[in-house]
């Protein structure tokens, strides 16, 4: 459609005195590069020219002195060799893992129960998605709070149960669990929403097809809803792979800001692993590499969660 | 019908989805308006007390934290990303989607692909290196310039200005003689509105929250907001009322943005889904 538009303009300009129509044919020409310039000016900038210089960062080493080195793949070979690197990495899997899966499930029955008829639909809408609106800092300053050792409401509840005050900050699986929590209040209801979204474009003539059929609820959500939602899963499946594995403000403010990631780093991420050698160690080069192996990951952790949704929907 | 109408456990699952929801934020509500006696008291208090205006009195007045200027510089910051990346966001979909030019399909790709690249986190190191050497860093001009590119407000853009905009009505207003950046203004904003609305939102929230690039490239003397209560919470960590209060303050312009315009967010998150 749109090819037909520049012939008739051109077409139309030749009835035009002659510097009209140079300014006609200008116009048309150049002005649709013109329009979209300002994006990529700004991509050159601060896409492409931090992208590349993060490859030439890391080929170098840098000291607090502020000398260079030439140390060709030497930055990457330390990050391998690295046990603080390899402790971050599995720090930044495991809690996305240990908050992923259980998200998208729940997200998936939540999206499935607000896919039903009811009252007050926007305002119900609107509160699962009130966690996304606030401001994730404040939101993990009050997370800190309720997981705190001696007065927190967490350790209040589960002392109902018998359990002993849980020190969620100073070990592994209890930190990953406490900042798990927060992303998954955080996002559990965003993907809902989207899921929503999904779930409305499937044809209601399907359900009612099954249901002649004979086929229960709980059969329809499976059989018919969930391969139906492959392009929206695989939307949010991308979207929370990114968000997790470039981690960075929950394990931070759990922290009071610090970015080690508790006394033995055991909630350090990789995001915070890059923060701590670029701009409290200054040691650039190293940042550098790391965010290239960072990259590295997301491109792995996507193709992966990638092959894994194609499987699910396949299952038909 | 039957099947479309609720269950109980389908009641009971929402009401639970809503209360814990809210809960975390109504906590947030009920530690800032109490004592730091309060606040560590087992069991603890679950009703709001009567102290939130005289705390976040103590926030604003607080000379280590900058909380008032965290709060104008958020508003600063967010406010001029957002009209930027409409802006450019608007004129970019509009080629993209209503006009021809050679590479058009090429360039749109480009487009696409920088979306896949979490570029404010791969890039840091040189980001921060350029604005050393431009003298930029503990300025709000180093915070904003980065965030200015955002591909995927091109890309809402170009997909809304599509269904939008009938080409025909572009046609039109060429065959009447008017100019590329006539058409725009006269024929395409009025049209596309919504869409900017929804980018404009999801911008000014994005760039409220963010966190890493302030906290590398801010010191804590002119901070953004979420740097301000990073600080509070750094140097005064036990005086949760204080920190408190300053947290509500920070979710308080977000929550105004989010009442005002639920339909648009809820609608534009949905519809946005299934087009990507």
């Amino acid at each position: 459609m749109s090819i037909d538009t520049l012939p008739r303009a051109v077409r139309r300009s030749r009835h035009l005195p002659p510097g009209r129509r140079w300014r006609s044919r200008l116009d048309v020409k150049v002005m649709p590069y013109t329009l979209v310039s300002p994006y990529f000016i700004l991509f050159a900038a601060f896409g492409l020219f931090p992208l590349a210089f993060t490859l030439y960062y890391s080929l170098y080493d840098y000291d607090l002195a502020g000398t260079t080195k030439w140390t060709g793949l030497g930055n990457y070979a330390k990050l391998l060799a690295d046990e603080d690197f390899w402790n971050a990495v599995t720090n930044t899997v495991g809690m996305f893992l240990l908050a992923t899966i259980p998200q998208l499930l729940l997200a998936l029955f939540l999206a499935n129960a607000l896919n039903k008829r009811f009252r007050l639909r926007l305002a119900i809408r609107m509160s699962v998605l009130l966690p996304l609106v606030t401001s994730v800092v404040a939101v993990a300053v009050v997370f800190t709070q309720l997981f705190a050792r001696d007065w927190g409401l967490v350790n209040w509840i589960l002392s109902w149960f018998g359990m002993d005050a849980i020190n969620w900050r100073a070990e592994r699986v209890p930190s990953w669990l406490a900042i798990a929590t927060m992303v998954d209040w955080r996002w559990t209801g965003y993907n809902a929403i989207i899921f929503l979204a999904g779930m409305q474009t499937i044809p209601r003539d399907l359900y009612e097809a099954a249901a002649i059929d004979g086929a229960s609820r709980r059969r329809q959500f499976w059989q018919i809803t969930l391969p139906m939602l492959r392009p929206t899963m695989i939307f949010v499946v991308l979207n929370s792979t990114i968000g997790g594995l470039t981690l960075f403000s929950e394990p931070t403010t759990f922290y009071n800001g610090n970015v080690d990631g508790g006394s033995q780093g055991q909630f350090q991420t990789v995001a915070m692993f890059v923060v701590k050698q670029g701009f409290r160690e200054f040691d650039y080069g190293y940042a550098a590499a790391a965010a290239w192996l960072l990259f590295l990951l997301i491109l792995i952790g996507a193709l992966i969660n990638f092959l894994f949704v194609r499987r699910i929907g396949g299952t038909k | 019908m039957t099947n479309w109408s609720p269950t109980l456990i389908t009641r009971v699952m929402l009401a639970l989805a809503i209360v814990l929801s809210a809960f975390p934020l109504y906590w947030m509500l009920v530690i800032a308006s109490r004592t730091n006696a309060d606040a560590v008291a087992v069991p603890p208090p679950f009703l709001p007390g009567g102290n939130l205006g005289q705390n976040i009195v103590a926030v604003l007045n607080n000379e280590d934290a900058h909380f008032l200027l965290g709060l104008t510089n958020s508003f600063i910051v967010a406010s001029v990303v957002t009209v930027s990346v409409v802006i450019i966001s608007t004129l970019a979909g509009f080629s993209f989607a209503n006009l021809s030019f050679k590479g058009r399909n090429v360039l749109l790709l480009a487009v696409l692909l920088t979306m896949a690249v979490p570029l404010q986190q791969m890039g840091v190191v040189p980001l921060y290196r350029l604005m050393v050497s431009l003298e930029w860093t503990g300025t709000l001009k180093a915070v904003i310039l980065p965030y200015l590119l955002n591909g995927f407000g091109v890309f809402l853009m170009t997909q809304y200005t599509r269904q939008a905009v009938p080409m025909e009505l572009v046609e039109a207003a060429r065959v009447d003689g008017a100019a590329t950046l006539r058409i725009w203004w006269n024929v395409v904003l009025p049209a596309v509105r919504p869409g900017m609305a929804v980018l404009g939102i999801n911008t000014f929230m994005l760039m409220w929250n963010d966190f890493m690039w302030p906290l590398i490239v801010l010191t804590p003397d002119n901070p953004t907001v979420q740097i301000a209560i990073t600080s509070l919470n750094a140097r005064f960590s036990t005086n949760y009322t204080l920190i408190f209060a300053g947290t509500a303050l920070s979710i308080i312009p977000l929550i105004a943005v989010f009442v005002a315009f639920g339909r648009q967010i809820v609608g534009g998150l949905m519809e946005g889904a299934v087009k990507a």
